[in-house]
């Protein structure tokens, strides 16, 4: 029988920090027993359990794609017990991960429809991992127009900018990147709030288009009325809740919305099925 | 062979004569009550014994269970790696489980044992587990047993269950594993099936009847999950709670559990505890924010778990066999009679 909870044993391959004030670090790992990596199969918009053995373990989206081989990278807020253990660790540290876990963004249903990523903050990993995926050349004609809404507080807290800004000069993906401010004056991206930039940047909704949507609450909470106006539909609308987690495989009994466990029926639910549930997120 | 009857002279010998191939729990009188527990040599398990405080759950899921381990000593190969501790699969056997407890094992198997994922340790004692049964012959006042699709005479999750008959018990063996336990002991006195049968029926019958309880659940299915969320009773239900989680410990269903690491010197352990979703920590986010913050919040959980979302997950009725501990447990008197049948007679005016 296998045992859902025996991590696959990883070396911190690089550490790299992500965003100006230093709370977020990404992290790549590397198989200790190459086949692993095989059995560690996943798609983009899954999660999983950051071990740390005597310390504790983490459920983290991940970062990497599924078209990138011969490592996994998350990118990790600084905010509790095993997250600032892991943020004190360096390159060549023994650990685990456990998984790939939980559902992921829809992709069967996405082909041949118009995408929109809706990101905020540091909520944009696992965005990161579909746009990669959704960029690579084998992949990219599955999918009609893609558009990107990223914002963040300020330039320098917004993750991947290199990719971002490579990304922005492609013609088969709009970016609209934005911040809540800034005093560059060399800024040449919008400045404001995720809400407003969907409202005036994403494209309106007909029956081909979809809207993933990840990012803080109050993201969250005023980007649903800029998309209902845009014509999106709840059932159009796909978001990606985190709750307190332990197992991981839906038994430990805590990250249950209703009856839907968001470690395992989720973390991928649309609009239309997070309304029918107890907002307990 | 369906039906033996074992004199009850025959019956502690029998036992230490299983004890060869079966480690052996039994309801045991200690100074916290009545317990199931291992059985030391030389004890017989305390048959009479009333309700047990705590049900049966722990010899699948004991309440403290080393998982994993690993060592954090760098000059040693492995080190870092966890590898999972060695779990002893002997043969056990529950003596005088209550028929409710022996179903609530089949509850929780849902939990445990399901398509997408089988918990190791869990399904490992469950395989290694038999359940020789006691039927109840005198439920107490918190039995309810009946009006959740169990009672005192239900077969459902054991492998024999037995009758007081005074000087003998009479058992009626269900499965294999209750054969196997039979042999084990050489108990052999083969009953009248027939017989014994209209035995068990007129006992079951008796003790079915000595259960007043006007619990309703027929109305729960029909009704959605946001309506009874949304519905105004919650506060009132929860208002005396002060959220002990004494009801999720003594349960028979709680299956819930926290995940948590130690270190000593230089070996690292991960083990896996008893959790309540009475506690506010069970949800507390890293970043503060709590989903289920209220004691409401928490109270809302338990009953609309066990009486709504178990339902409408599994289709294998309430997470709930009856047993009545909650009830008699509650250090402020909250009844699950009473909310279920708040929730089944629960009308939406929207």
């Amino acid at each position: 029988m296998e045992n859902p909870y025996l991590p696959y044993p990883v070396r911190i391959d690089d550490i790299e920090v992500a965003t100006e004030d230093k709370s977020l670090k990404t992290f790549t790992f590397v198989f200790v027993n190459p086949a692993d990596e095989e059995k560690f199969a996943y798609k983009a918009g899954q999660f999983a359990e950051l071990s740390i053995p005597g310390v504790g373990e983490i459920p983290i989206g991940i970062a990497s794609s599924p078209v990138e081989k011969g490592f996994v990278k998350f990118t990790v807020f600084r905010t509790g017990v095993v997250t600032t253990h892991l943020h004190n660790m360096k390159k060549g540290d023994l650990m685990g991960i456990r998984g790939p876990l939980g559902n992921w963004y829809p992709w069967d249903k996405l082909e041949n429809k118009n995408v929109v990523i809706i990101g905020g903050g540091f909520a944009f990993t696992t965005l990161r991992s579909s746009i990669v995926y959704m960029l690579d050349p084998a992949n990219r004609k599955k999918f009609k127009n893609i558009d990107v809404v990223y914002g963040a507080r300020s330039p320098g807290m917004l993750l991947y900018r290199e990719e971002l800004f490579d990304w922005e000069k492609r013609d088969d993906i709009n970016m609209h990147i934005t911040v809540d401010g800034t005093d560059d004056p060399d800024w040449k991206y919008h400045t404001g709030f995720v809400p407003q930039v969907v409202e005036d940047n994403a494209p309106v909704a007909d029956e081909d288009t979809y809207a993933i949507v990840c990012g803080p609450p109050i993201m969250i909470k005023f980007t649903q009325p800029a998309l209902t106006k845009l014509g999106y539909q709840p059932h159009q609308i796909i978001m990606s809740l985190e709750n307190r987690m332990k197992c991981g495989i839906g038994m430990c009994g805590r990250c249950n919305i209703g009856k839907e466990l968001v470690c395992k029926d989720g973390p991928v639910f649309t609009l239309e099925e997070i309304n029918q549930t107890p907002k307990e997120y | 062979m369906n039906f033996i009857t074992i004199d009850k002279k025959d019956w502690a010998p029998g036992i230490d004569k299983s004890r060869k191939t079966f480690r052996v729990y039994g309801p045991v009188e200690d100074e916290n009550g009545c317990q199931i527990k291992p059985l030391a040599p030389d004890t017989a398990p305390k048959m009479d014994a009333p309700v047990t405080v705590m049900s049966a759950k722990s010899v699948l899921f004991p309440q403290t269970e080393k998982i994993l381990t690993a060592t954090l000593d760098e000059s040693k190969q492995d080190h870092h790696v966890m590898t999972p501790v060695e779990t002893d699969d002997m043969p056990r056997v529950v003596l005088g489980i209550r028929p409710y407890d022996a179903k609530a094992v089949q509850l929780v198997k849902l939990n445990f044992d399901n398509p997408d994922y089988q918990d190791p340790y869990w399904c490992a004692a469950y395989e290694a587990t038999t359940f020789v049964g006691l039927g109840v012959t005198h439920p107490g006042p918190c039995d309810f047993s009946t009006a959740v699709g169990c009672g005192p005479f239900s077969e459902e999750g054991l492998d024999v269950l037995m009758a007081d008959m005074d000087d003998k018990y009479l058992a009626k063996i269900l499965t294999k594993k209750g054969e196997n336990w039979v042999a084990a002991c050489g108990f052999d006195t083969e009953a009248d099936p027939k017989e014994s049968q209209v035995l068990f029926d007129v006992l079951r019958k008796e003790a079915e009847k000595q259960i007043q309880t006007d619990l309703a659940t027929d109305k729960l299915a029909g009704k959605t999950i946001l309506d009874l969320y949304d519905a105004p009773f919650w506060d009132d239900v929860a208002f005396s709670c002060i959220n002990c989680g004494t009801c999720t410990y003594v349960c028979p269903t709680c299956w819930c559990f926290d995940i948590q690491d130690e270190t000593r010197h230089n070996t690292a352990v991960r083990f896996r505890n008893w959790d309540t979703c009475m506690s506010s920590l069970f949800t507390h986010h890293a970043s503060g924010h709590n989903p289920r913050g209220t004691k409401v919040h928490r109270v809302r959980q338990r009953f609309m778990h066990k009486l709504k979302y178990f339902l409408d997950k599994y289709d294998q009725g309430i997470m709930c066999v009856g047993c009545g501990r909650c009830v008699a447990s509650c250090p402020v008197n909250i009844d699950i009679r009473e909310v279920c049948n708040r929730m089944n007679d629960y009308e939406t005016t929207k």
